[in-house]
């Protein structure tokens, strides 16, 4: 990698690290406020429980994803292509363009003018920076894909015949997926919001609004979590010392995401009026598809782990789920990430199931479920992966790798304690996004586990505190060493298997759009087709 | 790679393809046998409602509780910053009531703890929710979707009381 290379990469880490920062602080503030304690007067200036909140998960689930990703995905591909990465002044434009986008929205959030959580219901109103920025964000991503694009395109052409490398391949239908994705909420900031936060439209169709938002909002979710089994696929067999069992199943895997991660999120809407069941029973059916992908998924990254037990020696049937590298921070970090997924995975289950999410829409276990997905499977992954890319980039060894593996520890039984609380909290139905501390219906039956919420809030902050400390002192403290990057993992059913079909983009790219008709179809013909009548802006806050 | 080793690789694949296709089908095929057989529907497409012209508009011009037939009630409910209107709702047990409701300004939540009770109050939109109250006792009806500052304060009650004999 070229010098600027590298600062390009660590400047995305440093953005994506300082709003893990930043965004994190928030986090045991709520839990604690859960449990009975109010520490809120801590953070001066901060005006409520819901401005903190709100920047609690803009920053996390906004900010600190699509930087970690923009800096993993170039570096992956530029790693994995062996070749430069294609214009630097495009790159470094796309970086900047993100920054100023990320500064934009922050100003409103940090001066309480944007106190309307990471989902921006309309008609909530914010500032229109606040709306201007996140729209630059999604732009600067497009640009991300455009630069994998012109990479695939140049190597293309320098190696006719050969399939796209695996990791690189991944990292493109990543973003070919969040392009397609992110064209809901694309169009709700440009055409609706943005136009409405400036007086130049006195309403806004509330249920349009939300429609276009989880057409986005939940397709996001794959946008995360497809960096973190790039990771699991493509480098966590080398770190346990095994190969990747199946090429063609892991890019099978992929390409379903591709294609069929988009027409879902009306999971997320199963109790707005104006939407009927069928509508709602078909993304019911499509999420339980792209259940299958991770199916594949755990299947794959479990037999490249029993090859790797298997290569040291281990015999037995099921002795090669423990006999794992436990002592090196990145593998341990990123086997607990995948564990704690499965139960994320089965909740996911719950929510998309049409009636069975009526007992948990809004509800704890809502909060519970997510902390698992983004903020374990897909957080405590890219943790680990901050284990070896840190030193590589900086050219020092980690400060310590026991106490990385003692924070990756931290964040499994924090977040297990955590999830756990929350998700039978919600079944208790304890409402989400609420400073249940002032509540006055709290019930004497969601006590104790409001309390074990708080536990495993202060548990979690300990872990991430740690991560900080690692991370300040490996860039200040480390010993000055070149560390190289891993290898990515060898196949054991490789490329030669792979069949042709599972090296192309276009024809799957055209089912994607296809069942994005399909799905997304009745549902805006029937939130169009009503005429909602128009809400008025409103700052409730 | 051995000829051998690659067909055993498949029988693998196969043997995990298959039951993580039937599962999420076996899933898929309970949910909608559930859902016709024990009919818990959805809010779904009802009607609109101006926002801004709430109290000129049947039925909301007219919040509250009313029998429709011996035994089936509707009740008319509005969400707005951070109250519902009424809120508090009194039902013999073993009524069925329909929830026709609505927000007045952003979106609110509605849930009655420990029933099939949980919708959206969206500003333009009905929300149209059914439940049977077989069990006489308190009910917590709680926004559950951030409306601002004061959201946490915004809950009601259900009231359902044995029948005087």
């Amino acid at each position: 990698m070229t010098a600027p290379e590298n600062r390009l990469v660590r400047g995305y880490l440093i953005v994506a690290l300082l709003a893990l920062a930043v965004g994190g602080l928030f986090g045991p503030l709520q839990a604690l406020n859960w449990a009975g304690l109010d520490l809120y007067g801590l953070i001066p200036g901060l005006r409520s429980y819901y401005q903190g909140l709100s920047l609690h998960g803009t920053l996390l689930v906004l900010v600190w994803t699509t930087f970690f990703i923009g800096g993993f995905l170039l570096f992956v591909t530029r790693q994995s292509l062996g070749q430069p990465l294609p214009r630097p002044g495009l790159t470094w434009a796309t970086f900047w363009l993100m920054v100023v986008g990320l500064v934009l929205a922050a100003l409103p959030l940090l001066s309480n003018d944007a106190t309307v959580l990471f989902t921006f219901y309309a008609p909530l109103k914010a500032s229109p920076l606040f709306y201007l920025g996140l729209g630059l964000i999604v732009v600067g991503t497009w640009l991300l894909t455009l630069t994998l694009g012109l990479a695939y395109r140049r190597w293309r052409a320098a190696h006719p015949g050969e399939p796209y490398p695996l990791p690189a391949f991944m990292a493109l239908v990543t973003m070919l997926m969040w392009t397609l994705a992110s064209l809901g909420i694309a169009f709700e900031v440009v055409f609706l919001l943005l136009p409405w936060s400036v007086g130049l439209t006195g309403g806004v169709d509330a249920l349009l609004t939300r429609t276009l938002f989880w057409f986005t909002g939940h397709p996001i979710v794959y946008f995360w979590l497809l960096p973190a089994y790039l990771s699991w696929y493509t480098l966590v067999p080398r770190h346990a010392g095994g190969s990747l069992f199946s090429e063609p199943m892991a890019r099978l895997s992929f390409l379903l995401f591709l294609t069929t991660s988009i027409p879902v999120g009306v999971h997320h809407q199963f109790t707005d009026p104006g939407i009927s069941e069928g509508p709602k029973l078909l993304h019911t059916f499509f999420t339980f598809v792209v259940f299958f992908p991770s199916l594949l998924t755990a299947f794959n990254v479990a037999a490249s782990l029993e090859s790797a037990a298997r290569r040291r020696g281990e015999q037995g049937w099921l002795g090669w789920l423990w006999r794992q590298r436990w002592g090196d921070p990145v593998l341990t970090a990123q086997l607990l990430a995948m564990i704690l997924f499965i139960f994320g995975g089965i909740g996911g289950l719950v929510n998309a199931s049409l009636n069975v999410n009526l007992l948990v829409h809004n509800t704890a276990w809502i909060v519970g479920h997510f902390h698992l997905t983004v903020g374990s499977a897909v957080t405590l992954t890219f943790m680990g992966v901050t284990y070896w890319l840190l030193p590589h980039l900086l050219g020092r060894q980690l400060w310590s790798r026991g106490l990385a593996l003692v924070q990756a520890v931290l964040w499994f039984v924090g977040m297990a304690v955590f999830a756990y609380a929350l998700h039978n909290l919600g079944l208790l139905d304890t409402p989400r996004r609420t400073m249940l501390g002032a509540a006055p219906y709290r019930l004497a039956e969601w006590q104790p586990w409001l309390v074990l919420v708080g536990i495993g809030g202060v548990i979690l902050f300990l872990s991430g505190l740690l991560y900080f400390v690692l991370v300040v002192l490996t860039a200040l403290a480390g010993e000055r060493q070149p560390v190289p990057a891993p290898a990515f993992a060898e196949t054991i059913h490789g490329p030669a298997d792979t069949p042709r079909a599972f090296d192309r983009l276009a024809p799957w790219l055209v089912v994607s759009v296809v069942l994005i008709v399909v799905g997304y179809g009745p549902v805006f013909w029937q939130v169009l087709s009503q005429g909602t009548p128009p809400a008025a802006g409103l700052r409730v806050w | 790679m051995e000829r051998r080793e690659s067909y055993l690789a498949y029988l693998y694949e196969s043997a995990w393809i298959l039951p993580s296709v039937a599962i999420p089908v076996g899933m898929l095929v309970a949910l909608v046998l559930t859902a016709f057989a024990i009919g818990i529907h959805l809010p779904g497409q009802t009607a609109t409602v101006d926002p801004r012209r709430l109290a000129q508009t049947p039925p909301f011009d007219r919040p509250g509780l009313r029998e429709v037939r011996p035994g089936q009630y509707e009740a008319v409910v509005i969400g707005q910053i951070w109250s519902f209107t009424p809120n508090e709702i009194q039902v013999p047990a073993g009524a069925t009531v329909t929830f026709i409701a609505t927000s007045r300004d952003v979106v609110h939540g509605f849930r009655i703890q420990g029933t099939t009770v949980n919708g959206m109050l969206i500003p333009g939109q009905v929300t149209r929710l059914t439940y049977r109250f077989t069990q006489p006792g308190e009910y917590l009806l709680v926004c559950h979707e951030y409306c601002g500052v004061g959201h946490h304060g915004m809950y009601g009650r259900i009231r359902v009381v044995a029948p005087t004999p």
